[in-house]
């Protein structure tokens, strides 16, 4: 059985007359220790999908799947009481920005603390030992005296080490990790997704990368799925993927990375934009923007085929040639 | 911090200088004197008249007069009333555990019950009762304390016969002051002598119901909008969902990661609400008959008692600007981010 495991998946906003769906129909599953890379273009459903699945939209989303399980639990029928108690032990997840992620009223010890108290029990001198301990694990120097400092004292690498700390700080089955790194610098990008790997690693946790960088996605995931306008519109293995993009908005996002433009006056773009809540084609989302576009694309929406190695969602995928 | 102090500390010169000016200059140009007032309507020889002025020192030039207050302020003399002969701050002392308690009463009110309705309504955004108890405190804000106070006296006190109409406590009871404070002058007493002094405690209780509701309802409906707007913000922060994907319980994401940040703005605006506490006071006091420092001065300044107007508004100002400075001070403590500040 996979450790994660979404059929069908919608989610909605706004009134009941007038919807807008953010994610649609997506499906997405997570083998135990896996690393699975979500990329796509901002605004095409990425983060809500996982903030649906954490119980974080707090009614804002109406939820819709036909699974949506969790390590042999089903997070549909849940309680919201039994829901918190997989939350922040089992799932946990990292934000995009370090700065703003921790409370600034309270030292960075305490919001550690904070978690190991309510799902683990742990008191006195235990609690603080395994907060030192998981400080260190995150590679923060001089751990002991960080644990009195407030997140206002700290820069944002040494912040997003402390949120990994308190993600990490159960050894969760899953860890989210939502654009990770793209609030920090170049230098402390590496760092940071070198510490997660390697976190990842002696943890065995499963690891699902949301991030907008193909390149690290290509370098430590297992497997990826592109997302386009709430939807999946390919998902593949690693690197299979990278050397035989079947979905041409796969094909497009590969392009556009500037190392496969060297030589090229102009870097290679996608005309357009993701269409909004009222423009969206009837046929395929891409359709307005594919450079392969079919007369059959702007009548009918693809459904998920099966490819080699993964699933894509096109009419005409791309087979013949290498990219 | 010590030198943030100090450079408040500093501020606080000139603001006294003013308030001594104003309250000099205002009681001054109010027709009348003192000892026209103390006449009536008798006629007054303008003899005696002149005498008389001449006796109180009031026949000086004005600058004259102003800097004998200030020198005399200086020498820690707060001058005599010149109605009733007695030190000023005496009859501060006197008077003022009367008005303080009914400003704790008020202020406990509106905290207790600003916090909880802002919170509720930030948590019920946009439902019925966010409108509903947003509304009401637009309405308790805008209400005139003056009318608001007839308004409950003749719903409560005379229509309902739940509470006294006016003072402290029922002239039934007597009480020796040990504290100046009724509730515990009260519990004392009928600790002391079960027999004589049965139920004063809850006689003064009832008598201070109404004054401190009155009194609270303006602050009330300020900390309730405050914490509204202030939780609605901090709700949108980043780190309230970082508590929620920790697994944390609602009621902790709301306490303890929301209400602590949010507090901040609204501890400023608290402080703020000592001065309004006190304008109040003074016609919360008049209205029920309350034997506080309100009254006092309303009755001073009725009689042109110069220096009790002088001085006890001096003091009561001195005390609005010693509550906002402990307020900046909480500030710090509150704010973490402010406290490390050089």
């Amino acid at each position: 059985m996979s450790l994660l495991e979404i059929k069908n998946l919608s989610v909605e906003f706004g009134s009941q007359h007038n919807p807008f769906r953010a994610v649609e129909g997506l499906d997405l599953t997570v083998e135990q220790g896996e690393i699975v890379g979500i990329v796509g273009e901002s605004g095409s459903g990425k983060s809500v999908t996982m903030m649906a699945m954490m119980g974080l939209l707090e009614g804002q989303g109406r939820i819709v799947a036909d699974t949506l399980q969790f390590d042999g639990k089903d997070l549909l029928t849940i309680s919201a009481r039994e829901r918190r108690k997989i939350v922040g032990k089992d799932i946990a997840m990292i934000f995009q920005d370090p700065m703003t992620s921790l409370n600034p009223s309270y030292t960075v010890g305490y919001q550690i603390m904070e978690v190991l108290k309510i799902h683990q029990g742990l008191r006195g001198a235990a609690l603080k030992q395994r907060a030192l301990e998981l400080m260190e694990m995150v590679e923060i120097p001089a751990a002991a005296s960080r644990l009195a400092a407030y997140p206002h004292q700290l820069s944002g690498g040494m912040s997003q080490r402390v949120v990994i700390a308190m993600a990490i700080a159960c050894s969760p089955k899953l860890l989210i990790a939502d654009e990770p790194t793209t609030a920090l610098d170049v230098t402390i990008q590496a760092q940071i997704m070198d510490l997660l790997v390697n976190l990842q690693k002696s943890q065995n946790m499963a690891l699902i990368m949301i991030t907008h960088d193909l390149a690290v996605v290509a370098e430590v995931a297992h497997k990826v799925a592109v997302m386009y306008a709430g939807q999946v519109a390919e998902m593949a293995k690693v690197p299979g993927i990278f050397r035989k993009p079947a979905h041409p908005y796969t094909e497009a996002l590969l392009k556009s990375i500037p190392e496969h433009s060297k030589g090229a006056h102009r870097l290679s773009t996608l005309a357009g934009i993701v269409p909004g809540q009222y423009d969206r084609p009837s046929g395929c989302l891409l359709s307005p923007r594919c450079p392969y576009v079919q007369d059959k694309c702007k009548a009918q929406r693809p459904g998920l085929t099966a490819i080699e190695g993964g699933v894509v969602r096109c009419h005409y995928p791309i087979t013949a040639k290498e990219a | 911090m010590l030198s943030f102090i100090f450079r408040r500390l500093g501020l606080l010169i000139p603001t006294f200088f003013g308030i001594t000016l104003l309250t000099f200059g205002l009681i001054r140009m109010i027709p009348g004197d003192p000892v026209e007032v103390m006449v009536g309507e008798r006629t007054l020889d303008p003899q005696m008249h002149a005498d008389a002025m001449h006796r109180l020192g009031l026949d000086k030039p004005l600058y004259a007069q102003y800097i004998d207050y200030i020198s005399n302020l200086l020498h820690g003399n707060l001058g005599e009333s010149l109605v009733t002969k007695s030190s000023v701050w005496v009859e501060f002392k006197t008077l003022f555990p009367a008005t303080l308690e009914l400003a704790l009463a008020a202020m406990l009110f509106a905290v207790v019950f600003g916090l909880l309705a802002g919170v509720t309504a930030a948590i019920k955004r946009g439902s019925i009762l966010d409108h509903g108890v947003m509304g009401i405190s637009l309405t308790g804000f805008s209400m005139p304390i003056f009318w608001w106070g007839l308004i409950l006296i003749m719903f409560f006190s005379v229509k309902l016969g739940w509470t006294p109409v006016s003072g402290r406590l029922d002239l039934a009871y007597d009480i020796t002051p040990r504290t100046g404070f009724m509730l515990i002058d009260t519990w004392l007493a009928e600790a002391a002598d079960p027999a004589a002094n049965a139920g004063a405690f809850k006689d003064a209780l009832m008598h201070l119901i109404l004054p401190a509701i009155v009194l609270g309802t303006i602050p009330l409906a300020v900390i309730a909008r405050m914490t509204r707007s202030s939780m609605l913000e901090v709700l949108r922060e980043d780190y309230v969902r970082t508590a929620r994907a920790k697994g944390l319980s609602p009621a902790r994401v709301i306490f303890v990661h929301t209400l602590r940040n949010a507090l901040i703005p609204v501890l400023t605006v608290i402080g703020l609400q000592v001065g309004t506490l006190m304008g109040g006071a003074v016609l919360t006091e008049t209205i029920f008959s309350w034997p506080g420092i309100g009254k006092w001065l309303i009755d001073a300044i009725s009689r042109r008692d110069y220096p009790v107007v002088q001085n006890g508004i001096l003091i009561v100002a001195t005390l609005v600007i010693v509550t906002n400075f402990i307020v900046d001070i909480l500030y710090g403590v509150a704010n973490p981010r402010i406290r490390h500040a050089k």
